[in-house]
């Protein structure tokens, strides 16, 4: 269950009632002032209480959400996906297929243009609902998916297209039709391509982050994470499960594993948050939708300003230090507290 | 000139590690076996032919001939995330020393193999389950940039259970960085062989594993990117025994060729020969 779609019940329901409240004060104030007036009853205060009440709930509850509820909040069912982007585009060309097994569902990809900038575009596509889920394999990417968008990595390339991602999948497909047509290859090779593809990149993560499946998409010269979203390692349940071996330990999980788009900002691994709405993306989708667009393009526009050289030195050496070390190997190794 | 050996007897003289026991029991067929003479047959069960998991130390002893010059064998990781879940990351990291004898689980450094010089990488499954961690990955990322600037073929024999979980992101990122510096290695047209041994999967299979130019795997190896119960527990069903076993990935085109543990050293020099030729110094040939 998500806890985030449970705790904002209360709230949209009391969204109701001041909306059904708003509409009969309407009617009763024409009631008063239109001709043949009669003496009606006037609810404004009510509703400035109600709206009051609505406010301070609103900051209770998404005022300073927990890790555990980020990791629901980008799961949330209403979030906008990678097709709430892409129609934003000024235009769009998808393209089909991995030219080898199939065209994967999971993974959108095509050509278009950002703000009159040309783009190409790979993303990852969650379901809306059911109906959607299933086609889209709940965005889980299978091999044919990754190399659809290795092809159309070696394209952008090609044709000097910049490369902007949407991240969005709990993990990549671990089934065994994955596994027979080489999943880890798949993902192995998009990693690579990005870490040297001769174009700008920039990922964005716009709900879950999932572990290698995610990355195979969002490797790049900047990333941009929605304020809500996440980026793991693996999914706290997983963790919980694989390392205290206890699924109930995921909230825990989720702290410790630092998925927050905050906490990666701190550790130098992300470069820019874009804030959602109180509430959450789905709350005001179009603004959503525009305020990433713009971060995206802002992106591109720095990256595009570099001499080419450049940036793969500096694609290189921000993936070349990630992470630190102790150099105490000796005093480790010789036993000496 | 100092041998392998030598640098074996030092590296285990430094790194103390928690005494094994004399017999052994294979799990491939019970026979009980003498531990001495399991180890003079690479760990491999001369009943059976079950190949034992090999430490790092040893693997590198048997393949290199001369001395071997380890590079940055002093790195250890930190603890980034302040780690805690059962136990603290430094905890675990702790007792893996003292179990394995080594201080991170990839060993890297170059020597020379039958008239090669190669950079050689080999992963330790004994420390932390072979997974990838901030050091891990520098080390890896050392030696294709070190295989690169010598202008020499790189090796790497991966046993992992994956990205390290207790480093989080970080140790997913590994992944990029050790791609990044694997493409340096590409860019120069120096090979690149990797040898898959049991098991490997997660993010290093889904990283620098398979994206060598050869890919060898040992017989009855479990190679994979997800693991086996996540898979079971996804699909609701109970897999055959074959799958995501090294047969199964040459089956389905995923590896070159199952080379039991024996012929892996003649297997990679024949390999070094045709495709690096320019590579070997005659003069070094013992």
């Amino acid at each position: 269950m998500n806890v985030i779609v449970e705790r904002e019940k209360g709230l949209l329901e009391l969204e109701q009632r001041i909306n059904d409240l708003k509409a009969i004060n309407d009617q009763q104030r024409a009631l008063r002032t239109g001709e043949g007036a009669v003496e009606g009853v006037d609810f404004s205060n009510e509703i400035r209480m109600l709206e009051e009440k609505y406010a301070s709930l609103q900051r209770e509850i998404f005022g300073n959400l927990t890790a555990w509820q980020k990791v629901h909040m980008a799961r949330h069912p209403m979030r906008p996906r990678s097709t709430s982007y892409i129609a934003a585009l000024d235009e769009f060309v998808e393209l089909h297929g991995d030219r080898a097994f199939r065209d994967d569902p999971a993974v959108i990809g095509g050509m278009g243009k950002l703000g009159g900038r040309r783009v190409m575009v790979l993303a990852q596509q969650k379901g809306r609902d059911t109906k959607e889920n299933v086609h889209r394999n709940f965005g889980m990417v299978h091999p044919e998916g990754y190399r659809k968008g290795l092809r159309l990595m070696r394209m952008a390339e090609k044709f000097g297209l910049p490369i902007i991602s949407y991240i969005d999948t709990s993990g990549a497909d671990p089934g065994i039709g994955a596994e027979e047509r080489g999943q880890s290859e798949a993902i192995a090779q998009c990693i690579l391509q990005l870490t040297k593809v001769r174009v700008p990149v920039v990922a964005s993560v716009i709900g879950e982050g999932g572990s290698g499946g995610a990355l195979a998409f969002g490797v790049a010269d900047t990333i941009i994470m929605l304020e809500h979203s996440i980026f793991s390692i693996a999914s706290p349940e997983g963790c919980a499960a694989i390392l205290w071996k206890d699924a109930g330990k995921a909230e825990e999980a989720a702290t410790r594993l630092k998925l927050t788009a905050g906490d990666l900002l701190a550790l130098g691994i992300i470069d820019e948050i874009v804030p959602e709405p109180m509430g959450g993306a789905h709350r005001d989708a179009e603004g959503t939708v525009a305020a990433l667009l713009r971060a995206q393009g802002r992106a591109l526009d720095a990256l595009r300003a570099m001499p080419l050289e450049r940036l793969l030195a500096q694609r290189y050496a921000k993936y070349r230090r990630i992470g630190t070390w102790q150099a105490d190997g000796e005093r480790l190794v010789r036993g000496v507290p | 000139m100092p041998s392998v050996t030598d640098w074996l007897r030092g590296f285990k003289g430094r790194h103390e590690r928690r005494e094994p026991g004399l017999w052994v029991k294979c799990p491939g067929c019970a026979e009980m076996l003498y531990r001495k003479d399991l180890e003079l047959n690479l760990l491999v069960c001369p009943k059976c032919a079950h190949h034992f998991r090999m430490p790092a130390a040893d693997r590198i002893a048997s393949l290199i001939d001369g001395e071997f010059h380890e590079i940055a064998a002093e790195l250890s990781p930190r603890d980034p995330l302040n780690w805690a879940d059962v136990k603290t990351y430094p905890q675990k990291l702790a007792a893996d020393r003292e179990k394995s004898g080594v201080l991170e689980a990839v060993l890297a450094g170059f020597g020379t193999m039958g008239g090669f010089e190669i950079g050689l990488a080999v992963m330790d499954f004994f420390f932390r389950g072979g997974t990838m961690g901030a050091v891990v990955g520098e080390k890896v990322a050392l030696l294709f940039e070190e295989s690169a600037r010598r202008g020499v073929p790189a090796v790497v024999f991966t046993a992992s259970g994956g990205a390290r979980m207790e480093e989080g992101l970080i140790a997913l990122m590994q992944m990029a960085k050790t791609s990044a510096a694997l493409a340096r290695l590409q860019e120069a047209r120096l090979p690149y062989i990797c040898v898959l041994t049991d098991p490997t999967t997660g993010g290093v299979s889904a990283s620098f594993a398979f994206d060598a130019d050869v890919i060898i795997a040992e017989p009855k190896a479990v190679i994979g990117f997800a693991g086996r119960r996540v898979i079971e527990q996804t699909i609701r069903q109970r897999l055959p025994d074959d799958f995501q076993t090294a047969e199964f990935l040459v089956e389905h085109g995923h590896a070159d060729m199952v080379v039991e543990r024996g012929r892996i050293k003649a297997q990679l020099i024949q390999l070094l020969e045709l495709l690096h030729p320019t590579g070997r110094r005659e003069e070094m040939v013992s």
